[in-house]
Protein backbone atom coordinates (compact mmCIF):
# COMPACT_ATOMS: atom_id res chain seq x y z
CA UNK A 1 0.00 0.00 0.00
CA UNK A 2 1.70 3.31 -1.22
CA UNK A 3 1.78 6.08 1.39
CA UNK A 4 0.75 8.60 -1.76
CA UNK A 5 -2.37 6.91 -1.91
CA UNK A 6 -4.74 9.51 -1.01
CA UNK A 7 -8.24 9.36 -2.36
CA UNK A 8 -9.60 11.51 -5.04
CA UNK A 9 -11.21 15.39 -4.13
CA UNK A 10 -9.18 15.41 -1.24
CA UNK A 11 -9.17 19.28 -1.47
CA UNK A 12 -13.02 18.97 -1.93
CA UNK A 13 -13.30 17.37 1.91
CA UNK A 14 -11.09 19.64 3.54
CA UNK A 15 -13.30 22.68 2.13
CA UNK A 16 -15.69 20.24 3.89
CA UNK A 17 -14.37 19.78 7.46
CA UNK A 18 -13.67 23.52 7.12
CA UNK A 19 -17.30 24.26 7.22
CA UNK A 20 -17.74 21.86 10.10
CA UNK A 21 -15.26 22.41 12.17
CA UNK A 22 -15.27 24.25 15.65
CA UNK A 23 -13.08 26.54 14.96
CA UNK A 24 -14.72 28.27 12.23
CA UNK A 25 -17.40 30.34 14.36
CA UNK A 26 -17.09 32.69 17.15
CA UNK A 27 -19.76 30.35 19.20
CA UNK A 28 -17.25 27.50 19.15
CA UNK A 29 -14.50 30.04 20.84
CA UNK A 30 -16.78 30.89 23.33
CA UNK A 31 -18.18 26.95 24.32
CA UNK A 32 -14.74 26.10 24.65
CA UNK A 33 -12.94 28.95 26.91
CA UNK A 34 -16.97 28.54 29.06
CA UNK A 35 -15.56 24.47 29.38
CA UNK A 36 -11.92 25.31 30.59
CA UNK A 37 -13.35 27.60 32.74
CA UNK A 38 -16.17 25.84 34.06
CA UNK A 39 -13.42 23.20 34.67
CA UNK A 40 -11.23 24.77 37.01
CA UNK A 41 -14.56 26.03 39.17
CA UNK A 42 -15.77 22.53 39.61
CA UNK A 43 -12.31 21.11 40.36
CA UNK A 44 -11.85 24.33 42.96
CA UNK A 45 -14.84 23.49 44.46
CA UNK A 46 -14.23 19.48 44.89
CA UNK A 47 -11.07 20.45 46.55
CA UNK A 48 -12.32 21.48 50.29
CA UNK A 49 -9.23 21.63 51.56
CA UNK A 50 -7.69 23.67 49.17
CA UNK A 51 -10.36 26.65 48.98
CA UNK A 52 -10.35 25.95 52.62
CA UNK A 53 -6.41 26.75 53.23
CA UNK A 54 -6.56 29.80 50.89
CA UNK A 55 -8.58 31.01 52.99
CA UNK A 56 -7.09 31.01 56.12
CA UNK A 57 -4.33 31.90 54.83
CA UNK A 58 -4.74 35.58 54.56
CA UNK A 59 -7.29 35.70 57.46
CA UNK A 60 -4.37 34.41 60.04
CA UNK A 61 -2.15 37.18 58.42
CA UNK A 62 -5.63 39.63 58.93
CA UNK A 63 -6.36 38.77 62.36
CA UNK A 64 -3.26 37.87 64.19
CA UNK A 65 -0.25 39.44 62.12
CA UNK A 66 -1.67 42.34 61.37
CA UNK A 67 -2.93 42.83 64.81
CA UNK A 68 0.22 42.38 66.43
CA UNK A 69 1.69 44.85 64.27
CA UNK A 70 -0.54 47.74 64.36
CA UNK A 71 1.12 48.98 67.25
CA UNK A 72 4.59 48.32 66.20
CA UNK A 73 4.05 50.01 62.56
CA UNK A 74 2.54 53.43 62.34
CA UNK A 75 1.34 53.95 58.54
CA UNK A 76 1.40 58.09 57.43
CA UNK A 77 -0.99 59.35 55.35
CA UNK A 78 -0.05 58.03 51.88
CA UNK A 79 -2.05 57.92 48.76
CA UNK A 80 -4.39 56.83 48.58
CA UNK A 81 -5.97 57.08 52.11
CA UNK A 82 -6.60 60.50 53.11
CA UNK A 83 -6.97 59.97 56.62
CA UNK A 84 -4.30 57.91 58.79
CA UNK A 85 -5.12 53.76 58.31
CA UNK A 86 -5.27 51.02 60.89
CA UNK A 87 -2.47 48.45 59.75
CA UNK A 88 -5.05 46.02 59.26
CA UNK A 89 -6.69 48.78 56.73
CA UNK A 90 -3.22 48.48 54.88
CA UNK A 91 -2.32 45.47 54.54
CA UNK A 92 -6.03 43.73 53.04
CA UNK A 93 -4.86 44.80 49.77
CA UNK A 94 -1.16 42.97 50.35
CA UNK A 95 -3.40 39.68 51.56
CA UNK A 96 -6.00 40.06 48.40
CA UNK A 97 -2.62 40.09 46.40
CA UNK A 98 -1.34 37.23 48.24
CA UNK A 99 -4.49 35.16 47.67
CA UNK A 100 -4.20 35.84 43.53
CA UNK A 101 -0.51 35.33 43.91
CA UNK A 102 -1.04 31.67 46.06
CA UNK A 103 -3.64 31.04 43.69
CA UNK A 104 -1.55 31.36 40.61
CA UNK A 105 1.71 29.75 41.52
CA UNK A 106 -1.04 26.55 42.90
CA UNK A 107 -2.64 26.51 39.04
CA UNK A 108 0.66 26.75 37.61
CA UNK A 109 2.42 23.99 40.07
CA UNK A 110 -1.35 21.73 38.60
CA UNK A 111 -0.02 22.40 35.35
CA UNK A 112 2.90 21.23 35.92
CA UNK A 113 1.10 17.78 37.67
CA UNK A 114 -1.41 17.85 34.36
CA UNK A 115 1.46 17.81 31.79
CA UNK A 116 3.05 14.80 33.69
CA UNK A 117 -0.14 12.96 33.93
CA UNK A 118 -1.42 13.90 30.13
CA UNK A 119 -4.28 16.12 31.04
CA UNK A 120 -2.44 18.44 29.73
CA UNK A 121 -2.54 17.11 26.41
CA UNK A 122 -6.24 16.47 26.51
CA UNK A 123 -5.79 20.38 26.50
CA UNK A 124 -3.35 20.92 23.89
CA UNK A 125 -5.33 18.46 21.38
CA UNK A 126 -8.50 20.68 21.33
CA UNK A 127 -8.35 22.26 17.75
CA UNK A 128 -8.91 25.39 19.13
CA UNK A 129 -5.26 27.82 19.30
CA UNK A 130 -3.14 27.06 21.61
CA UNK A 131 -2.80 30.47 22.87
CA UNK A 132 -6.63 30.84 23.41
CA UNK A 133 -6.40 27.44 25.89
CA UNK A 134 -4.16 28.79 27.46
CA UNK A 135 -5.96 32.10 27.72
CA UNK A 136 -8.71 30.23 29.01
CA UNK A 137 -7.21 28.35 31.45
CA UNK A 138 -5.84 31.68 32.71
CA UNK A 139 -8.82 33.21 32.98
CA UNK A 140 -10.13 30.08 35.03
CA UNK A 141 -7.85 30.55 37.30
CA UNK A 142 -8.59 33.90 38.19
CA UNK A 143 -11.84 33.14 38.17
CA UNK A 144 -11.57 30.94 41.00
CA UNK A 145 -9.09 33.86 42.57
CA UNK A 146 -11.66 36.10 42.31
CA UNK A 147 -13.98 33.42 44.36
CA UNK A 148 -11.41 33.61 47.43
CA UNK A 149 -11.09 37.36 47.15
CA UNK A 150 -14.52 38.01 47.49
CA UNK A 151 -15.01 35.56 50.71
CA UNK A 152 -11.82 37.17 51.91
CA UNK A 153 -13.30 40.65 51.79
CA UNK A 154 -16.84 39.64 53.14
CA UNK A 155 -15.10 38.34 56.24
CA UNK A 156 -12.88 41.49 56.37
CA UNK A 157 -15.61 43.28 55.67
CA UNK A 158 -16.90 42.09 59.40
CA UNK A 159 -14.23 42.96 60.86
CA UNK A 160 -14.53 46.28 59.94
CA UNK A 161 -12.03 46.50 57.49
CA UNK A 162 -13.91 48.16 54.44
CA UNK A 163 -12.74 50.63 51.59
CA UNK A 164 -14.51 54.28 52.26
CA UNK A 165 -13.84 55.85 48.85
CA UNK A 166 -16.01 58.44 47.84
CA UNK A 167 -19.66 57.14 46.42
CA UNK A 168 -19.58 55.49 43.28
CA UNK A 169 -22.13 56.95 40.53
CA UNK A 170 -23.65 55.56 38.15
CA UNK A 171 -25.44 57.03 35.75
CA UNK A 172 -26.22 60.13 33.32
CA UNK A 173 -25.79 64.13 34.80
CA UNK A 174 -28.74 65.72 32.80
CA UNK A 175 -28.10 69.73 34.03
CA UNK A 176 -28.78 69.86 37.73
CA UNK A 177 -30.58 66.57 37.82
CA UNK A 178 -28.76 62.86 38.05
CA UNK A 179 -30.28 59.90 36.68
CA UNK A 180 -28.98 56.74 38.05
CA UNK A 181 -28.08 55.72 41.51
CA UNK A 182 -25.01 56.37 43.91
CA UNK A 183 -23.37 53.25 45.37
CA UNK A 184 -22.35 54.00 48.77
CA UNK A 185 -18.74 53.05 50.76
CA UNK A 186 -17.56 50.21 51.14
CA UNK A 187 -19.72 48.59 48.32
CA UNK A 188 -18.38 51.05 45.14
CA UNK A 189 -14.38 49.76 46.47
CA UNK A 190 -15.53 45.68 46.21
CA UNK A 191 -16.55 46.90 42.11
CA UNK A 192 -13.58 49.33 41.36
CA UNK A 193 -10.98 46.47 42.69
CA UNK A 194 -12.94 44.12 40.46
CA UNK A 195 -10.75 45.04 37.15
CA UNK A 196 -7.79 45.90 39.32
CA UNK A 197 -7.96 42.00 40.87
CA UNK A 198 -8.61 40.68 37.19
CA UNK A 199 -5.38 42.27 35.43
CA UNK A 200 -3.36 41.40 38.63
CA UNK A 201 -4.45 37.77 38.71
CA UNK A 202 -3.78 37.55 34.63
CA UNK A 203 -0.26 38.95 35.75
CA UNK A 204 0.16 36.60 38.16
CA UNK A 205 -1.66 33.68 36.30
CA UNK A 206 0.78 34.58 32.95
CA UNK A 207 4.05 34.91 35.48
CA UNK A 208 2.72 31.01 36.89
CA UNK A 209 2.02 29.90 33.24
CA UNK A 210 5.00 30.40 32.03
CA UNK A 211 6.87 28.98 34.98
CA UNK A 212 5.17 25.78 34.35
CA UNK A 213 6.62 25.62 31.18
CA UNK A 214 10.22 25.76 32.34
CA UNK A 215 10.05 23.74 35.83
CA UNK A 216 11.16 20.04 34.66
CA UNK A 217 9.55 17.99 36.74
CA UNK A 218 7.04 18.29 39.69
CA UNK A 219 8.92 19.68 42.98
CA UNK A 220 7.23 19.73 46.09
CA UNK A 221 5.34 23.14 46.73
CA UNK A 222 8.10 24.46 49.55
CA UNK A 223 10.32 24.93 46.36
CA UNK A 224 8.20 27.25 44.94
CA UNK A 225 7.47 29.03 48.41
CA UNK A 226 11.17 29.81 49.33
CA UNK A 227 11.78 30.84 45.74
CA UNK A 228 9.30 32.27 44.40
CA UNK A 229 6.15 33.40 46.90
CA UNK A 230 8.05 34.50 49.05
CA UNK A 231 10.75 36.62 47.88
CA UNK A 232 7.76 38.49 45.87
CA UNK A 233 5.57 38.85 48.60
CA UNK A 234 8.39 40.00 50.98
CA UNK A 235 10.04 41.96 48.82
CA UNK A 236 6.86 44.38 48.12
CA UNK A 237 4.64 46.80 48.93
CA UNK A 238 2.28 44.57 50.60
CA UNK A 239 3.70 44.20 54.20
CA UNK A 240 4.81 47.88 54.63
CA UNK A 241 5.03 51.16 52.76
CA UNK A 242 8.01 51.04 50.34
CA UNK A 243 9.15 54.66 51.79
CA UNK A 244 9.74 53.01 54.89
CA UNK A 245 11.89 50.29 53.24
CA UNK A 246 13.75 52.93 51.67
CA UNK A 247 15.01 54.09 54.98
CA UNK A 248 16.26 50.75 56.14
CA UNK A 249 17.84 49.14 52.67
CA UNK A 250 17.88 51.66 49.84
CA UNK A 251 18.65 48.57 47.36
CA UNK A 252 15.83 46.49 48.82
CA UNK A 253 13.50 49.77 48.25
CA UNK A 254 15.09 49.05 44.28
CA UNK A 255 14.76 45.30 44.55
CA UNK A 256 10.98 46.24 45.58
CA UNK A 257 9.76 48.95 42.98
CA UNK A 258 10.82 46.70 39.99
CA UNK A 259 8.76 43.62 42.15
CA UNK A 260 6.07 43.58 39.36
CA UNK A 261 4.02 42.02 42.54
CA UNK A 262 4.04 45.14 44.67
CA UNK A 263 2.67 46.80 41.65
CA UNK A 264 -0.25 44.41 41.56
CA UNK A 265 -0.82 45.32 45.13
CA UNK A 266 -0.47 49.11 44.21
CA UNK A 267 -3.10 48.30 41.56
CA UNK A 268 -5.68 46.85 44.26
CA UNK A 269 -5.28 49.59 46.83
CA UNK A 270 -5.69 52.13 44.61
CA UNK A 271 -8.91 50.53 42.72
CA UNK A 272 -10.49 49.82 46.57
CA UNK A 273 -10.66 54.12 46.44
CA UNK A 274 -11.42 54.15 43.29
CA UNK A 275 -8.23 55.63 41.83
CA UNK A 276 -6.20 54.09 39.49
CA UNK A 277 -2.33 54.23 39.74
CA UNK A 278 -1.15 54.54 36.88
CA UNK A 279 2.51 53.77 36.65
CA UNK A 280 1.27 50.49 38.32
CA UNK A 281 -1.39 49.67 35.76
CA UNK A 282 1.50 50.47 32.90
CA UNK A 283 3.80 48.04 34.39
CA UNK A 284 1.40 44.99 35.22
CA UNK A 285 -0.69 45.03 31.84
CA UNK A 286 3.21 45.04 30.44
CA UNK A 287 3.97 42.49 32.83
CA UNK A 288 0.81 40.50 31.65
CA UNK A 289 1.59 40.45 27.90
CA UNK A 290 5.34 39.85 28.38
CA UNK A 291 4.80 36.47 30.40
CA UNK A 292 1.72 35.50 28.29
CA UNK A 293 4.05 35.70 25.14
CA UNK A 294 6.63 33.82 26.77
CA UNK A 295 4.08 31.01 28.00
CA UNK A 296 2.82 30.88 24.17
CA UNK A 297 6.41 30.44 23.12
CA UNK A 298 7.09 27.97 25.82
CA UNK A 299 4.09 26.06 24.54
CA UNK A 300 4.59 26.57 21.30
CA UNK A 301 4.74 22.61 19.26
CA UNK A 302 7.44 24.01 17.13
CA UNK A 303 9.59 26.49 19.09
CA UNK A 304 8.82 24.92 22.22
CA UNK A 305 11.04 24.26 25.24
CA UNK A 306 8.64 21.08 25.25
CA UNK A 307 9.89 19.82 22.02
CA UNK A 308 13.56 21.06 22.93
CA UNK A 309 13.89 19.13 26.43
CA UNK A 310 11.72 15.66 25.05
CA UNK A 311 8.99 15.51 28.29
CA UNK A 312 5.84 14.14 26.82
CA UNK B 1 -23.55 18.47 9.15
CA UNK B 2 -24.57 14.89 9.26
CA UNK B 3 -24.43 14.60 5.72
CA UNK B 4 -21.24 15.91 5.10
CA UNK B 5 -20.10 13.23 7.86
CA UNK B 6 -21.26 10.88 5.19
CA UNK B 7 -19.11 12.61 2.76
CA UNK B 8 -16.56 12.22 4.51
CA UNK B 9 -17.10 8.69 5.59
CA UNK B 10 -17.39 7.86 1.81
CA UNK B 11 -13.91 8.97 0.23
CA UNK B 12 -11.04 6.74 0.12
CA UNK B 13 -8.90 9.51 1.79
CA UNK B 14 -6.66 7.58 4.05
CA UNK B 15 -7.66 8.72 8.11
CA UNK B 16 -3.83 9.02 8.33
CA UNK B 17 -0.67 9.23 6.43
CA UNK B 18 2.94 9.75 7.99
CA UNK B 19 5.52 10.28 5.48
CA UNK B 20 9.54 9.99 5.97
CA UNK B 21 9.10 11.64 9.86
CA UNK B 22 12.26 11.68 11.99
CA UNK B 23 13.04 13.01 15.33
CA UNK B 24 15.81 13.36 17.34
CA UNK B 25 16.42 14.94 20.84
CA UNK B 26 18.98 16.71 21.06
CA UNK B 27 21.37 13.85 19.49
CA UNK B 28 19.05 10.77 20.41
CA UNK B 29 17.59 9.92 16.92
CA UNK B 30 14.27 8.75 18.39
CA UNK B 31 12.13 8.34 14.71
CA UNK B 32 14.31 7.40 11.82
CA UNK B 33 12.63 8.00 8.20
CA UNK B 34 8.94 6.65 9.61
CA UNK B 35 6.42 6.36 6.99
CA UNK B 36 2.98 4.29 7.81
CA UNK B 37 -0.19 4.73 6.80
CA UNK B 38 -3.72 4.12 8.50
CA UNK B 39 -6.88 3.56 5.71
CA UNK B 40 -9.92 4.04 7.01
CA UNK B 41 -12.17 1.54 8.56
CA UNK B 42 -9.09 0.06 9.17
CA UNK B 43 -7.61 -1.85 12.54
CA UNK B 44 -3.61 -0.94 12.47
CA UNK B 45 -1.53 -2.12 15.14
CA UNK B 46 1.56 -0.42 16.29
CA UNK B 47 3.75 -2.48 17.33
CA UNK B 48 6.81 -2.03 18.91
CA UNK B 49 8.85 -2.58 22.47
CA UNK B 50 8.79 -0.02 25.24
CA UNK B 51 11.35 2.96 23.71
CA UNK B 52 10.29 2.29 20.06
CA UNK B 53 9.18 5.41 19.67
CA UNK B 54 5.37 5.40 19.56
CA UNK B 55 4.76 7.89 22.20
CA UNK B 56 6.92 9.74 20.51
CA UNK B 57 5.30 9.32 17.22
CA UNK B 58 1.47 9.97 19.29
CA UNK B 59 3.04 13.40 20.48
CA UNK B 60 3.86 14.24 16.46
CA UNK B 61 0.72 13.52 15.43
CA UNK B 62 -1.00 14.62 18.12
CA UNK B 63 1.25 18.27 17.66
CA UNK B 64 2.49 17.98 21.16
CA UNK B 65 5.38 19.23 19.40
CA UNK B 66 6.14 19.38 15.70
CA UNK B 67 7.45 16.75 12.87
CA UNK B 68 11.18 18.77 11.77
CA UNK B 69 10.87 16.27 8.94
CA UNK B 70 8.24 14.70 6.75
CA UNK B 71 4.71 15.08 6.64
CA UNK B 72 1.80 13.81 8.49
CA UNK B 73 -1.90 14.16 6.86
CA UNK B 74 -4.78 13.32 8.54
CA UNK B 75 -7.53 12.84 6.12
CA UNK B 76 -5.14 14.43 3.57
CA UNK B 77 -4.27 17.57 5.69
CA UNK B 78 -1.42 18.39 6.89
CA UNK B 79 -1.16 18.48 10.52
CA UNK B 80 1.45 21.40 10.88
CA UNK B 81 0.03 23.48 7.53
CA UNK B 82 -4.01 22.87 8.75
CA UNK B 83 -3.25 22.13 12.43
CA UNK B 84 -7.16 22.89 13.56
CA UNK B 85 -8.94 21.26 11.06
CA UNK B 86 -6.69 17.92 11.03
CA UNK B 87 -7.47 18.03 15.25
CA UNK B 88 -10.59 18.39 14.90
CA UNK B 89 -11.24 15.33 12.79
CA UNK B 90 -8.86 12.84 15.22
CA UNK B 91 -9.46 11.28 18.80
CA UNK B 92 -6.83 10.35 21.60
CA UNK B 93 -6.71 8.02 24.10
CA UNK B 94 -3.62 8.56 25.98
CA UNK B 95 -1.22 6.14 27.74
CA UNK B 96 -1.38 7.69 30.72
CA UNK B 97 -5.08 8.17 32.50
CA UNK B 98 -6.14 11.88 31.90
CA UNK B 99 -9.66 11.75 33.04
CA UNK B 100 -10.50 14.25 36.43
CA UNK B 101 -10.45 11.66 39.15
CA UNK B 102 -13.16 14.35 41.23
CA UNK B 103 -15.60 14.76 38.37
CA UNK B 104 -18.05 12.72 37.31
CA UNK B 105 -18.39 10.91 34.16
CA UNK B 106 -21.02 13.31 32.42
CA UNK B 107 -18.37 16.18 33.80
CA UNK B 108 -15.74 14.82 32.03
CA UNK B 109 -17.69 14.43 28.91
CA UNK B 110 -19.02 17.88 29.14
CA UNK B 111 -15.61 19.20 29.15
CA UNK B 112 -14.13 17.42 26.57
CA UNK B 113 -16.78 18.56 24.46
CA UNK B 114 -16.16 21.98 25.19
CA UNK B 115 -13.14 21.89 23.89
CA UNK B 116 -14.65 21.01 20.97
CA UNK B 117 -16.95 23.28 20.48
CA UNK B 118 -19.73 21.26 21.05
CA UNK B 119 -22.84 22.92 22.20
CA UNK B 120 -24.67 22.28 25.54
CA UNK B 121 -27.72 20.78 24.50
CA UNK B 122 -26.04 18.58 21.98
CA UNK B 123 -23.14 17.58 23.77
CA UNK B 124 -25.27 16.09 26.53
CA UNK B 125 -27.21 14.23 23.69
CA UNK B 126 -23.58 12.64 22.66
CA UNK B 127 -22.12 11.69 26.32
CA UNK B 128 -25.42 9.88 26.97
CA UNK B 129 -25.09 8.19 23.36
CA UNK B 130 -21.08 7.94 23.96
CA UNK B 131 -21.70 6.42 27.67
CA UNK B 132 -24.34 3.78 26.41
CA UNK B 133 -21.96 2.61 23.76
CA UNK B 134 -19.45 1.62 26.16
CA UNK B 135 -22.14 0.34 28.68
CA UNK B 136 -21.85 3.06 31.51
CA UNK B 137 -24.58 5.08 31.07
CA UNK B 138 -25.76 4.37 34.55
CA UNK B 139 -22.86 5.39 35.92
CA UNK B 140 -22.70 9.21 34.51
CA UNK B 141 -23.12 10.65 37.88
CA UNK B 142 -20.32 8.85 39.76
CA UNK B 143 -16.74 10.28 40.05
CA UNK B 144 -14.45 8.96 37.73
CA UNK B 145 -12.33 7.87 41.73
CA UNK B 146 -14.77 5.73 42.15
CA UNK B 147 -14.94 3.41 38.21
CA UNK B 148 -12.20 0.45 37.70
CA UNK B 149 -9.57 0.43 35.44
CA UNK B 150 -11.06 -1.21 32.54
CA UNK B 151 -13.94 1.41 33.34
CA UNK B 152 -12.07 4.71 32.80
CA UNK B 153 -10.57 3.14 29.66
CA UNK B 154 -14.00 2.80 28.31
CA UNK B 155 -14.64 6.59 29.42
CA UNK B 156 -11.52 7.85 27.97
CA UNK B 157 -12.43 6.12 24.87
CA UNK B 158 -16.46 7.59 24.98
CA UNK B 159 -14.86 10.50 25.17
CA UNK B 160 -12.71 10.03 22.60
CA UNK B 161 -15.62 9.33 20.30
CA UNK B 162 -17.80 12.69 21.30
CA UNK B 163 -16.43 15.02 18.46
CA UNK B 164 -17.03 11.75 15.50
CA UNK B 165 -13.47 11.60 14.61
CA UNK B 166 -12.25 9.95 11.66
CA UNK B 167 -9.06 8.61 13.52
CA UNK B 168 -8.86 7.02 16.73
CA UNK B 169 -4.93 7.07 18.19
CA UNK B 170 -4.81 4.83 21.43
CA UNK B 171 -1.31 4.63 23.00
CA UNK B 172 -0.87 1.08 25.20
CA UNK B 173 -4.33 1.32 26.11
CA UNK B 174 -4.58 -1.82 27.70
CA UNK B 175 -1.78 -1.71 30.02
CA UNK B 176 -2.20 -2.55 33.44
CA UNK B 177 -5.90 -4.30 32.63
CA UNK B 178 -7.01 -7.71 33.92
CA UNK B 179 -7.55 -10.02 30.78
CA UNK B 180 -11.51 -9.60 31.20
CA UNK B 181 -11.10 -5.48 31.27
CA UNK B 182 -8.44 -5.97 28.38
CA UNK B 183 -11.08 -8.00 25.90
CA UNK B 184 -13.63 -5.58 26.81
CA UNK B 185 -11.39 -2.62 25.80
CA UNK B 186 -10.68 -4.30 22.57
CA UNK B 187 -13.57 -5.55 21.13
CA UNK B 188 -15.06 -2.29 22.17
CA UNK B 189 -12.84 -0.29 19.65
CA UNK B 190 -13.04 -3.26 17.28
CA UNK B 191 -16.32 -2.91 16.93
CA UNK B 192 -16.12 1.04 16.43
CA UNK B 193 -13.85 0.41 13.61
CA UNK B 194 -16.81 -1.85 12.03
CA UNK B 195 -19.56 0.29 12.89
CA UNK B 196 -18.05 3.87 12.36
CA UNK B 197 -15.30 3.12 9.17
CA UNK B 198 -12.95 4.59 12.01
CA UNK B 199 -9.56 4.96 10.95
CA UNK B 200 -7.44 3.01 14.48
CA UNK B 201 -3.89 3.39 15.21
CA UNK B 202 -3.48 1.35 18.37
CA UNK B 203 0.06 1.38 20.09
CA UNK B 204 0.79 -2.22 21.89
CA UNK B 205 4.17 -4.23 23.07
CA UNK B 206 1.86 -6.89 23.08
CA UNK B 207 1.54 -9.24 19.88
CA UNK B 208 -1.90 -11.38 20.96
CA UNK B 209 -3.79 -8.16 20.23
CA UNK B 210 -3.25 -8.97 17.01
CA UNK B 211 -6.00 -10.67 14.58
CA UNK B 212 -5.82 -11.75 11.33
CA UNK B 213 -7.45 -8.54 9.64
CA UNK B 214 -5.60 -6.13 10.83
CA UNK B 215 -2.90 -4.19 9.07
CA UNK B 216 0.74 -4.59 11.29
CA UNK B 217 3.74 -1.67 11.47
CA UNK B 218 6.09 -2.94 13.33
CA UNK B 219 8.67 0.04 14.55
CA UNK B 220 12.07 -0.64 16.27
CA UNK B 221 14.55 1.36 17.38
CA UNK B 222 12.81 4.68 15.67
CA UNK B 223 12.72 2.41 12.26
CA UNK B 224 10.29 0.86 10.67
CA UNK B 225 10.69 -2.80 9.75
CA UNK B 226 7.34 -3.45 8.68
CA UNK B 227 3.98 -2.40 7.40
CA UNK B 228 1.07 -4.25 6.14
CA UNK B 229 -1.00 -6.81 6.72
CA UNK B 230 -0.75 -10.05 8.92
CA UNK B 231 -0.45 -12.73 6.35
CA UNK B 232 2.54 -10.56 4.25
CA UNK B 233 4.04 -10.47 7.43
CA UNK B 234 3.78 -14.19 7.87
CA UNK B 235 4.81 -14.45 4.01
CA UNK B 236 7.94 -11.83 4.59
CA UNK B 237 9.11 -13.74 7.35
CA UNK B 238 8.33 -17.39 6.98
CA UNK B 239 6.68 -17.75 10.40
CA UNK B 240 3.34 -18.76 10.51
CA UNK B 241 3.34 -17.54 14.85
CA UNK B 242 3.30 -13.87 15.00
CA UNK B 243 5.67 -13.91 17.85
CA UNK B 244 7.65 -16.09 16.04
CA UNK B 245 7.49 -13.52 13.02
CA UNK B 246 8.13 -10.97 15.38
CA UNK B 247 11.60 -12.32 16.52
CA UNK B 248 12.72 -13.35 13.69
CA UNK B 249 12.78 -9.32 12.61
CA UNK B 250 14.06 -7.87 15.73
CA UNK B 251 15.33 -10.52 17.34
CA UNK B 252 13.49 -9.24 20.21
CA UNK B 253 11.47 -11.86 22.35
CA UNK B 254 7.80 -11.18 23.86
CA UNK B 255 8.78 -10.77 27.18
CA UNK B 256 12.16 -8.63 26.33
CA UNK B 257 9.56 -6.43 24.94
CA UNK B 258 8.33 -5.37 28.05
Amino acid sequence: MSVHDIGEGADDIISKIKLMAPTSHLRGYLICSRGIIWREVLRFLHQRERFFSALVRPLVWLFIFAAGFRNVLGVSIIPPYQTYVLYETYVTPGLVGMILLFNAMQSSLSMVYDRETGAMRTLLVSPFPRWFLLFSKLIGGVTVALLQVYVFLAIAYFWEIEPDGPPLALGLHMGEAFYGFVIPAPFNGYITVLPALVLAGLMLGAIALFMSSVIKQLENFAGVMNFVIFPMFFASSALYPLWRIKETSPILFEICKVNPFSHAVELIRFAFYGQIDTTSLIIVTGFTFAFLGAAVYAYNPSKGLIARRGGS
Amino acid sequence: MDATVETIQETKTNALEVDNVSHSFGTTQVLDNVSLCVPRGCFTVLLGPNGAGKSTLFALITRLYDNVSGEIRLLGMDVRRRPSLALSRLGVVFQSRTLDLDLSLAQNLAYHASLHGIPRAQAKTRAKFALSRVELEKRAHDKVRNLSGGQTRRVEIARSMMHEPNLLLLDEPTVGLDVAAREGVISLVRKLVRDKGLGVLWATHLIDEIEPTDNVVVLHKGKVLFSGTVPQLQEKTGETDLADAFRSMTGLSQLEME
